[in-house]
């Protein structure tokens, strides 16, 4: 069952020389429990979709379209755009929190590691002793493998990889049912980052949140993720289970950043990479926004703009595949 | 604490310097008092009669070693030498009967410009793009004018034309000194007038200077956070984004303690306030040596006092210094 269904989302930028579109017409499913795994290059209006989700925008970023409907356990349902303030403080962190990109800048330097976790767990639960919101917040960071005693530290004295830990550890303080974590390991050397990953998986058994993983590091994704949404240009061009697009990426976008880096299985492979840049968002091209940089791009491709249609295991927005999908359609209408 | 310890030693030795500096200028300065005066009365004088003045001012021919020494001693007893202007008066004694007056109302002013203008510029950062912008242009106006400007502009509207205020002294003259409150009531309201010049004349940098760190410290991401964890939006702003927009803002608040003490000598002149900053004109004006020294003396100790509270309220405010 889905935990979050997003609709339809535009958010635009408004600037001196016309509107950014930096997230349009976005409709995806999260599934409860589920790691969604979230991808593109940087602009590609995946962090922006995040923090819509959140209701995190700041002017002059402005949802324009769009629905999100959040559904907790329970079976009730809550239009999360339309909360007014003192319920959609009520959702923040006790339905969903996030994991900020660098932990480096998302604690408070000048604030307690404890009373980071304090503050959420006394507005959110006002009838928790001082004694029990205490003990909550020691046993949340032994949960991420930090030491207790911590607590009364501050986040300078932290490395790195601690200060993550801490993040998540204040992100689970009120058990969501959603974390979105936009970039939690980029800042982050592999070692550090594997542990961290691994913490994420085991601590989604345990609690059964469900998360939206943001980075630009498709491989990354692919291990952890159930499901992979790919952004181009404020659009999803592909959705699928981690498996169809690590094996047959459909969307020659997924392609691209697939082969941009080098595989450490298999046979050694040409590393593609993607030709040029990414486009202007005040006047992305006409049709499909990858076009001017498909290596398949044929005449059609800039007349109109292609569905995101579903495919076997996921969906694509590709004139490629549209085909495929008549296929699956076809096969399931019989 | 070590980082106290060496800011500590620091400041001692700032502090020599400055006492030896004060020590050095007016003596490396050619001619000394008596000479102005004898000057000022034509030559006319007997040299017994300047011996005499000589020795009554404290001013000796030993060389500067001696002088050094007996100067240091005599700083140690807390002896300025006496005034030329209000002889026999000891500087001591002079600036023991100004300072208060100044400390009341410029400390006073500064403080209460600081507090509101500091929590007005909060709140103008804070609610950004509302009317509240509309406050800027005039903090920017207020930011250029000068205090003594001000200060004619009040003295002439509210001292001299609708005679709301009175425009000088610190207190009436039918008013006998002393703890009643006939003595405090007189005192607030000659100092008054000062108080919301200084007040209206500083507050302008107060707003400004917080409102922009505050706005950087608005996108950062523990704010941004601090605001999904679904916290009050006043426990947002003040103890994530004030908290800690105010550390860059402390040490300009401490130098403007500093020169608390210095005073506003315009100010001070505009209303005839009897502070140290009018003592310090009037010391310039008779060619006062000692009352400047004196005086120039305690500026720059009260500087390095708030200077090193500055400090200390770092280390207070930002565990990033506790090291």
């Amino acid at each position: 069952m889905n935990v979050l269904e997003v609709r339809g989302l535009g958010v635009d930028y408004q600037s001196a020389t016309g509107a950014v579109h930096a997230v349009a017409d976005v409709t995806l499913d999260l599934r409860r429990g589920e790691i969604l795994g979230l991808a593109g290059e940087s602009g590609s209006g995946k962090s922006t979709l995040a923090n819509a989700v959140a209701r995190l925008l700041r002017p002059p970023a402005a949802i324009t379209s769009g629905s999100v409907l959040y559904r907790r356990r329970d079976g009730t349902e809550a239009d999360v755009l339309a909360l007014g303030p003192k319920q959609l403080r009520a959702f923040r962190w006790k339905e969903l929190a996030v994991v900020f990109q660098s932990a480096m800048n998302s604690l408070n330097p000048v604030a307690t590691i404890g009373s980071q976790i304090d503050d959420v767990l006394r507005i959110h639960a006002p009838d928790l002793s001082r004694k029990a919101r205490a003990a909550r917040a020691a046993e949340l960071l032994q949960r991420v493998g930090i030491n207790a005693d911590r607590l009364r530290g501050y986040p300078h004295e932290l490395s790195g990889g601690m200060r993550q830990r801490a993040a998540i550890a204040i992100a689970l303080a009120l058990n969501p049912e959603i974390i979105i974590m936009d970039e939690p390991t980029t800042a982050l050397d592999v070692v550090v980052q594997r542990d961290i990953l691994h913490e994420i998986g085991a601590l989604r058994e345990e609690y059964g949140f469900a998360v939206v993983f943001i980075t630009h590091d498709l491989s990354l994704l692919m291990e952890i993720s159930d499901r992979i949404a790919v952004m181009y240009a404020g659009r999803v061009v592909e959705v699928g289970t981690a498996r169809a697009l690590r094996t047959a990426p459909r969307h020659p976008y997924t392609e691209g950043l697939l082969r941009s880096f080098p595989r450490l299985r298999g046979p050694r492979e040409e590393l593609l990479g993607i030709p040029g840049t990414p486009p202007d968002l005040r006047s992305p091209p006409p049709g499909c926004a990858f076009h001017p940089r498909c290596r398949h791009a044929f005449d059609g491709c800039a007349d109109e703009r292609p569905a995101l249609l579903p495919v076997p295991g996921g969906e694509v927005a590709c004139r490629l595949n549209e085909g495929a999908g008549a296929d699956t359609a076809a096969r399931e209408a019989s | 604490m070590r980082f106290l310890a060496r800011r500590l030693g620091f400041y001692l030795l700032t502090a020599w310097a400055a006492v030896t500096l004060n020590f050095l200028i007016p003596r490396l300065m050619p001619g000394d008092p008596v000479d102005l005066l004898v000057a000022r009365l034509k030559g006319n004088v007997d040299p017994a009669a300047i011996d005499a003045m000589k020795r009554a001012f404290g001013i000796s021919d030993a060389n500067l070693w001696q002088q050094y020494v007996d100067y240091l001693g005599n700083l140690s007893r807390g002896e300025l030498g006496r005034s030329i202007t209000f002889f026999p008066t000891e500087v001591s004694t002079v600036i023991a009967d100004s300072l208060p007056w100044t400390i009341g109302v410029v400390g006073v002013a500064t403080l209460i410009s600081y507090v509101v203008g500091t929590a007005l510029g909060v709140l103008m950062a804070w609610r950004r793009g509302t009317w509240l912008d509309g406050v800027l242009p005039a903090a920017t106006f207020m930011h250029a004018v000068p205090y003594f400007w001000v200060a004619l502009a009040l003295v002439f509207v509210f001292g001299v034309t609708l005679e709301w205020f009175p425009v000088s002294r610190a207190y009436a003259l039918d008013v006998v000194p002393g703890l009643t409150g006939e003595f405090a009531g007189s005192v607030v309201y000659h100092a008054a007038l000062p108080a919301i010049t200084i007040v209206l004349a500083s507050m302008a940098d107060r707003i400004l200077g917080m409102r922009n760190v505050m706005v950087t410290t608005l996108g950062e991401d523990y704010v941004v956070m601090a605001e999904a964890k679904g916290l009050t939006s006043r426990r947002v702003m003040w103890a994530y984004a004030a908290r800690n927009a105010i550390l860059p803002n402390i040490t300009s608040f401490a130098l403007s303690l500093g020169f608390v003490v210095g005073g506003s000598v315009l100010t001070e002149i505009v209303f005839s306030y009897p502070g140290i900053g009018s003592m310090l004109l009037k010391g310039v004006e008779n060619e006062d040596f000692p009352l400047m020294q004196g005086i120039f003396l305690v500026i720059s100790l009260a500087v390095l006092v708030a200077n090193f509270l500055a400090d200390l309220a770092y280390v207070i405010l930002d565990p990033r210094t506790r090291q």
